[in-house]
């Protein structure tokens, strides 16, 4: 009687040693998985911001006088929706900005002729600028939301609901590409 | 700003991952930021004010190569006393794929970071091993960054996730400004088609088979038949006997080996010769001396493996071979020497492509990621309490998952020891871009 005691102790040890290390082991993934979140969190609000930087360059050029009427009106109208734009429509709304961007900065010569008034130079080094981080920014975003959802998709996190109410967060798909002319 | 910068290989030791820290810290210092450099170093080599040295590295073998290690936790303790002294707010990790010090760094720091991966090592089944190990440390890194955009598909097979590509960066006016020296030129009315002469550059360590000297030597004669006034510089260390054995006796009187040459005689060298030859036959994930003779207006005659065709823009920018083809190499070796006219095409057409891998071009967008990476962490550690998971409360909540973390990560620690927690990154040689031949400063 007394030997099956013994022996009756030991597996609830060993079962209890076990349970223990599986819950530092749950919650080092946890720990995984909240550091993960707070990286998305600050890459989408990068993302943002770099998104706001562009439409506002875009805006400020076309504010300046110095586009022809035709071209300012498409390009002033594309950053305002892009500064409007319902969530849901953003991905749509920022690549049409890309897109007439694209369309607007076509010809080396026009470019050159921008760049040559000292105002020029500043508005167009500052809007490639900020198109450069949007594709940094997106990319580096793009790459978080990759990295949590690889994370839940584990069995233990999904198991034990390790994600708790923190939604998930799908990629930002665009068309960041800047203009040809604008490559240094 | 200030930041922390990383560079997992000994600091007296030449290659492409240190020049490319020490530039880029000589850029933003330059610039008026703070930064420190950890960096492997004997503690009696002389090192500039801003490296720190995390002790002597032990050469060891590891994934076929010699890496020298920081071991274990004298290594990880200095790592630890650097982050706390430096307060950075970012760190900046180079090779943390590897088992290095950047790795022991990602391991123990909770600010901010990048990193940049220059190459990966070939996948080998005894790595797999280390993933599980390497993933969540790699995963607390905020932005990463390829030096190509070859290094950026090694990076996205082997380790998974993305990159965004920012290239080495060349100082391109040094090279361009550099002044030709007379005895490295061809003398007039040699070169073109009617002379019978030429001067081909190589720089590269010469003992090393995969720098592809070997091919152009074996080329070399062909050349020679053709113009026998042809020379050929060879700058780079390594056994020159050894090296010249395979040359016939005829042409051994046209090729010069210099031995390791400085910075200065390295721009020189490429300002002056009429042809610049890459003949690697692998290994290399960017090519930054194809960038550096493009700046010093050498056209380019190289390998076509994918780093250099990306660097040479697929031929326009450069002229490329197949892999060890000696035969190919001879013949697109004459045809550019008889025309002065197609190497000043190519002269142009490279002059345009290396601005963007000009330091001020390259530092600029890095800055941009520091800045990116800090300021919205900033914003994500004061506002976070909306995002709290069931179980965390309040704005400390970076700060408790971190401190959470820490008291876990001895034990990972442990568990990473023996397959690549402490230790030091494989020789430049082995796994790093290491295609620059310079004297250490």
């Amino acid at each position: 009687m007394k030997l099956v005691l013994t022996q009756y102790t030991e597996l609830v040890v060993l079962v209890a040693v076990l349970v223990l290390l599986y819950g530092v082991y749950l919650s080092w993934t946890a720990t995984r998985l909240d550091r993960l979140h707070v990286r998305l969190d600050a890459a989408r609000v990068a993302l943002d911001a770099q998104l706001v930087r562009r439409s506002a360059a875009t805006l400020e050029l076309a504010r300046s006088g110095l586009l022809d009427v035709a071209t300012a009106v498409i390009l002033a109208t594309a950053a305002r929706s892009s500064q409007i734009a319902a969530e849901d429509e953003r991905e749509y709304v920022e690549s049409a900005l890309t897109r007439d961007l694209r369309a607007a900065f076509d010809d080396p010569e026009e470019l050159d002729q921008l760049r040559g008034t000292p105002e020029g130079a500043d508005l167009v080094q500052e809007l490639a600028a900020a198109m450069r981080r949007v594709q940094l920014a997106r990319r580096f975003h793009n790459e978080s939301v990759r990295a949590v959802r690889q994370i839940r998709g584990y069995r233990r996190v999904r198991y034990f609901r390790l994600a708790g109410r923190a939604p998930d967060k799908a990629t930002f798909e665009i068309d960041d590409e800047p203009p040809a002319v604008f490559a240094r | 700003m200030k930041i922390g910068i990383v560079c997992p290989y000994a600091w007296d030791v030449p290659g492409g991952v240190q020049f490319h820290v020490r530039d880029l810290a000589a850029h933003l210092i330059g610039l008026g930021h703070e930064v420190s450099v950890l960096a492997p170093a004997d503690d009696d080599t002389p090192v500039p004010p801003y490296v720190v040295s995390a002790g002597r590295a032990v050469p060891v073998p590891y994934n076929g190569s010699v890496a020298r290690l920081n071991f274990g936790f004298l290594s990880a303790a200095r790592v630890r006393r650097w982050l706390h002294e430096g307060a950075f707010d970012v760190v900046h990790l180079h090779e943390p794929g590897t088992p290095s010090l950047s790795l022991l760094a990602c391991w123990a720091a909770t600010v901010p970071m990048v990193a940049t991966f220059h190459t990966a090592n070939p996948r080998s089944r005894a790595m797999t091993a280390a993933y599980p190990i390497l993933q969540p440390a790699l995963e607390k890194i905020n932005a990463r960054i390829a030096v190509s955009e070859y290094a950026r598909r090694t990076l996205v097979e082997h380790l998974g996730g993305d990159a965004v590509v920012i290239p080495n960066g060349v100082d391109v006016s040094f090279f361009a400004n550099a002044r030709p020296r007379p005895d490295w030129t061809t003398p007039p009315g040699d070169d073109g088609p009617d002379g019978t002469g030429g001067t081909i550059g190589f720089i590269g360590r010469i003992d090393e088979p995969r720098k592809g000297l070997p091919v152009l030597l074996e080329a070399f004669p062909r050349i020679v038949a053709a113009r026998p006034a042809t020379r050929l510089l060879v700058a780079g260390r390594g056994d020159t006997e050894e090296a010249a054995e395979s040359l016939p006796d005829a042409v051994r009187g046209n090729v010069t080996f210099l031995g390791m040459v400085s910075d200065e005689d390295k721009a020189a060298l490429l300002r002056s010769v009429d042809l610049y030859c890459a003949p690697n036959t692998g290994g290399e994930s960017f090519g930054i001396i194809l960038v550096e003779a493009m700046s010093a207006g050498a056209p380019v005659l190289a390998t076509d493996l994918d780093a250099f065709s990306l660097v040479l823009e697929g031929g326009q920018a450069g002229l490329m071979f197949p892999n060890g083809d000696a035969a190919a190499l001879a013949e697109a070796a004459l045809g550019l020497l008889a025309e002065p006219v197609r190497r000043a095409a190519l002269r142009d057409a490279a002059g345009r492509s290396v601005l963007k891998y000009d330091w001020s071009v390259v530092a600029g967008d890095i800055l941009s990621v520091y800045e990116m990476v800090t300021e919205s962490n900033a914003q994500v550690s004061t506002t976070r309490p909306s995002m709290a998971r069931p179980g965390h409360t309040g704005a400390g909540i970076t700060r408790t998952g971190s401190a959470r973390f820490g008291s876990l990560s001895s034990l990972g620690g442990l568990v990473g020891f023996g397959s690549g927690g402490g230790s030091d990154g494989p020789e430049p040689g082995g796994g790093a871009d290491n295609d620059s031949e310079r004297s250490p400063r």
